[in-house]
């Protein structure tokens, strides 16, 4: 069996020498690692971004990366997000021009005015998954917008749960890009602070027992958020802390809520410590004594989750599978985790050991890709313009992706077992085969109503299939490549596409 | 050989139709068993589903979200026995109660103690409470061990999954199919052209996980959309319904009438974890389990005579706090009513050990306590009811013996 194999391998590629490329691109030497970095750094290759690596280097490129303020954004792209107007807004101006009409003052809304409200605010999330496709598609920074998706699905919120759909965008753009490259400490209290994490995790209720509200509502003790801040942001569910941390927790976060819209706010954050809901007295939490001191209780035990070697573990952990493998090499995992805590959290740092590393070089089309990724570097390699997103949003949804539409904190997962499925896989090749024909409205205007694949009129060019094999020659296995050779012409940008080794990364 | 015998066990035997009751001819039973498993992901407060409303504990621990004995005035719960109501909100599955085809196996849960949603979600799914390295789900090795599949490859779609994705607990050696049944399911995909089809199927004809997906799903997508094509145009008639558990749940039995090689099917809802103002009678819980309670009814009622073998186990992966929490809510629990209705059943009936309430009563002071390894309720039903022998029950549930108990008459 294993001599078979052996002989087959070695038939395979001397066939490899005979078959014709249906491009005559050289090959220069290096082109299968560059797609390799460009396929875990960034959202897989543009023949731009193959260019670019090409002339200045591998080690350049991931340098270039890991500071994303020294790469330049294109201007057009620049404009285009521009046009986005709720990106901008703070949360507290999104509650006030978006959020349901505020009790105590007037009437409050009827149903149909609230529906009303609603329907005005869906603005918010799809002005958000716009811009995170743009720039998933045209930023150079593609590391910085990597690691968005990365941070964004690890703090995890949800747009429909309550008030979160107004928050969306405010919460990426101001408590995840801000850091995802930055200290995780930083990042963690960001997401601490954020009215979308306070609301998700119910921890803007979390009081004081037999402290009220604002309208004078009973609180009290909520464990919500403080035990998925430790089981999933911070210290991983085997971290060692117990259901006694998990309330000391609790207890210290109590008070740490939302500002009230009509008050004057310290800031505009839309942050308040309500120290009338805070449990006062001291507490113990995971073995240190931690002093009465209002909202400086909390930041004391984020900054201790921040620093605890559990969290570094978690976290390298949990970044060795997204870049390198789905079971990665626990060498690997410890000299993360070893950097992580050297560098103070310095995620920099940790993605900059990662990328040296030989076993990050060696891992080549290790990962199955996500729904979220494969959809993305579809219409990156095919150099597909796209305007309307609205295609490829409904076809992560369909594929069980839906961004901004994950229920749980834990995330979507990022493995083959998580998304290889017999559904996905038709799936996956039908829209390969639909964005190949042209026949996806992705120059259309947006349009944000209607059903997502309007009646397809083939308005946009069908996908060349020449440049695209030449873009991805080196990832092209030799059993696509036979498949290619008798398929029919007009079905070769589709197979590339759909093939297996596209499913990869 | 061997890549001839593949291709034909999977790709090539499920491009031919086999005709109803195919499975059941080579089983040789006298028509086939079903379950349906519901998972409740997020933790049900299964407090609230089947209440103790004969003990006063539980109104103390929930001065505003218990529901309201079955005398009350309002938002009554409804009487099962002396000491259990159900929640008004799930009346629909009244009429399976008084048939007797509706039970609840109170206080089960998992000998393991984590409150962690996701490890405990997947114990369930992978029937090794505390064992997270388990590849396989118990429904896989379930699928094997059906009297029949040796038969015989299953076929493409003896196990199915609604949604987008494998569950862990289908997840394993047998081939199973997933499908998610909203409105857009049976749309026309470009794999439906047989030019794009022939050229995939060359690219894709692989004995590795990918190319078995891509075949198992080609099989399943011919299989299950023909039915669905027909079922939308007659129950739709043209105009997309709503994609509510009712919905899917008719869409499921629609499937599972027309295809005889439904043997085991999953599907999961969200949307259970209540830590904030859960309500009593009406409220976010109510309006959780209203759709839920009219989709199991309209899937019973939709499978007509099939509901005769059919077996459907509603399950979360653990319970609720006995007390509410300081916003009129719940955290996370223990033990928790594992639901079980179908023709085959001895309902009319609470089953398990029922620990109460009392303080000294609960577990880690509180939580329900789990009096039944929720392995023992799964093997009591499926042994029975999909004629297991106690070798195949320890190939499902490894490391596991289960006492006797009365659960095990729960199928007559």
């Amino acid at each position: 069996m294993l001599r078979r194999s052996l002989l087959a391998t070695a038939a395979a590629s001397l066939a490899s020498l005979a078959l014709p490329r249906l491009s005559g691109a050289a090959e220069p030497p290096g082109d299968r690692q560059i797609l390799h970095v460009l396929d875990r750094l960034a959202f897989g290759p543009t023949q731009e971004d193959l260019a670019h690596v090409r002339s200045v280097g591998i080690e350049r490129y991931i340098a270039e990366q890991l500071n994303p303020k020294t790469i330049p954004e294109p201007p057009e792209l620049a404009a285009r997000l521009a046009e986005l107007e709720t990106l901008s807004l703070d949360p507290i101006e999104l509650f006030l021009r978006y959020g349901p009409a505020l009790p105590g003052i007037g009437m409050k809304p009827s149903p149909e005015e609230a529906k009303a409200r609603r329907e005005t605010a869906r603005i918010i999330v799809q002005e958000a998954a716009r811009a995170r496709v743009l720039r998933a598609r045209y930023s150079p920074r593609q590391l910085e917008q990597v690691m968005v998706d990365f941070w964004f699905n690890h703090f995890n919120v949800f747009a429909l749960k309550g008030l979160d759909h107004l928050w969306i965008g405010a919460y990426e753009a101001s408590a995840i890009r801000p850091h995802a490259l930055g200290r995780f400490g930083d990042l963690l209290l960001a997401t601490a602070r954020h009215p979308a994490m306070l609301f998700y995790l119910d921890n803007w209720e979390n009081s004081a027992p037999g402290s009220k509200m604002p309208f004078g509502r009973e609180a009290g003790i909520n464990e919500n958020y403080a035990r998925e801040l430790m089981e999933l942001h911070t210290l991983g569910v085997d971290g060692g802390y117990t259901q006694a941390d998990v309330v000391a927790l609790a207890e210290i976060l109590t008070g740490w809520g939302l500002a009230r819209p009509r008050m004057p706010p310290p800031d505009r954050s839309g942050f308040y410590f309500d120290p009338s809901r805070h449990q006062w007295g001291k507490k113990e939490f995971l073995g240190r004594e931690i002093a009465p001191g209002g909202v400086a209780e909390g930041v004391e035990a984020l900054d201790m989750l921040a620093k605890s070697p559990a969290t570094a573990r978690h976290i390298a952990g949990k970044l060795a599978r997204y870049f390198v493998a789905d079971a990665p090499p626990r060498a690997l995992v410890e000299r993360l985790s070893a950097r992580f805590q050297e560098s103070d959290g310095d995620i920099a740092a940790v993605l900059q050991t990662l990328f040296a590393s030989r076993e990050f070089h060696d891992s080549t089309a290790a990962k199955y890709k996500s729904p979220y990724r494969y959809v993305l570097s579809a219409v990156r390699a095919a150099g597909v313009p796209v305007n309307n997103p609205r295609p490829l949003l409904g076809t992560m949804a369909r594929l069980g992706q839906p961004l901004y539409f994950c229920a749980t904190p834990d995330g979507y997962k990022d493995s083959e077992d998580a998304w290889l499925s017999p559904d996905a896989t038709v799936m996956r090749v039908s829209f390969a085969t639909a964005l190949a024909s042209g026949r996806l409205p992705l120059q259309a205007k947006p349009a944000p109503e209607g059903p997502v694949v309007a009646a397809a009129a083939a308005t946009a060019e069908p996908v060349d299939a020449a440049p695209l094999d030449s873009l991805l020659a080196p990832a092209i296995s030799e059993r696509t490549r036979a498949a290619l050779a008798a398929a029919p012409v007009e079905l070769r940008a589709a197979l590339i596409l759909g093939s297996p080794d596209f499913m990869r990364r | 050989m061997r890549r001839r015998d593949f291709l034909l066990g999977s790709a090539g035997a499920a491009l031919i139709p086999l005709g109803n009751g195919a499975w059941a001819a080579s089983a040789g039973n006298s028509g086939p068993s079903r379950l349906v498993v519901v998972m409740l992901r997020g933790a049900v407060d299964g407090l609230n589903v089947v209440v103790p409303y004969g003990e006063d504990a539980y109104y103390a621990a929930r001065p505003t979200i218990a529901v309201p004995k079955p005398d009350a005035a309002e938002g009554a719960a409804v009487a099962l026995d002396g000491h259990f109501a159900l929640h008004p909100a799930l009346n629909a599955l009244m009429p399976l109660w008084q048939t007797k085809q509706l039970a609840f196996i109170h206080a089960a849960g998992s000998p393991d103690p984590t409150r962690s949603h996701f490890d405990a979600q997947l114990f369930i799914e992978n029937g090794t409470p505390g064992r997270r390295v388990t590849a396989d789900g118990w429904m896989n090795r379930l699928l094997a061990s059906l009297p029949g599949a040796a038969n015989g490859v299953p076929g493409p779609t003896s196990a199915l999954a609604i949604g987008a994705n494998l569950p862990q607990i289908l997840k394993g050696r047998l081939p199973v199919a997933n499908l998610p049944l909203g409105p857009a399911a049976a749309n026309k995909l470009a794999i439906d052209r047989p030019e794009v089809a022939q050229a995939f199927d060359r690219l894709y004809d692989t004995d590795d996980p990918i190319g078995r997906a891509y075949r198992q799903g080609r099989a399943a997508r011919t299989e299950l959309i023909a039915g669905l094509n027909s079922e939308q145009q007659m129950a739709d008639n043209g105009a997309p319904l709503p994609n509510t558990f009712p919905t899917q749940a008719a869409r499921l039995a629609g499937l599972i009438t027309r295809d005889r090689n439904i043997r085991l099917a999953f599907v999961s809802l969200g949307g259970w974890d209540t830590h904030v103002r859960q309500g009593s009678h009406s409220g976010q819980l109510a309006d959780r389990l209203r759709p839920l309670g009219q989709g199991l009814a309209a899937l019973a009622q939709g499978l007509g005579k099939d509901w005769a073998d059919t077996v459907v186990i509603v399950i979360s992966e653990f319970g609720r706090t006995a007390r509410e929490n300081g916003d009129a809510g719940t955290d996370h629990g223990h033990g928790n009513a594992l639901w079980v209705l179908g023709g085959p059943v001895r309902g009319g009936r609470v089953y398990g050990e029922w620990p109460g309430l009392a303080p000294a009563a609960l577990y880690e002071g509180r939580d329900l306590a789990a009096t039944t390894d929720y392995r023992a309720a799964l093997a009591a039903v499926i042994a029975r009811h999909l004629r297991l022998s106690d070798r195949a029950l320890t190939q499902i549930f490894p490391d596991f013996a289960p006492a006797r108990s009365d659960i095990d008459g729960i199928i007559a």
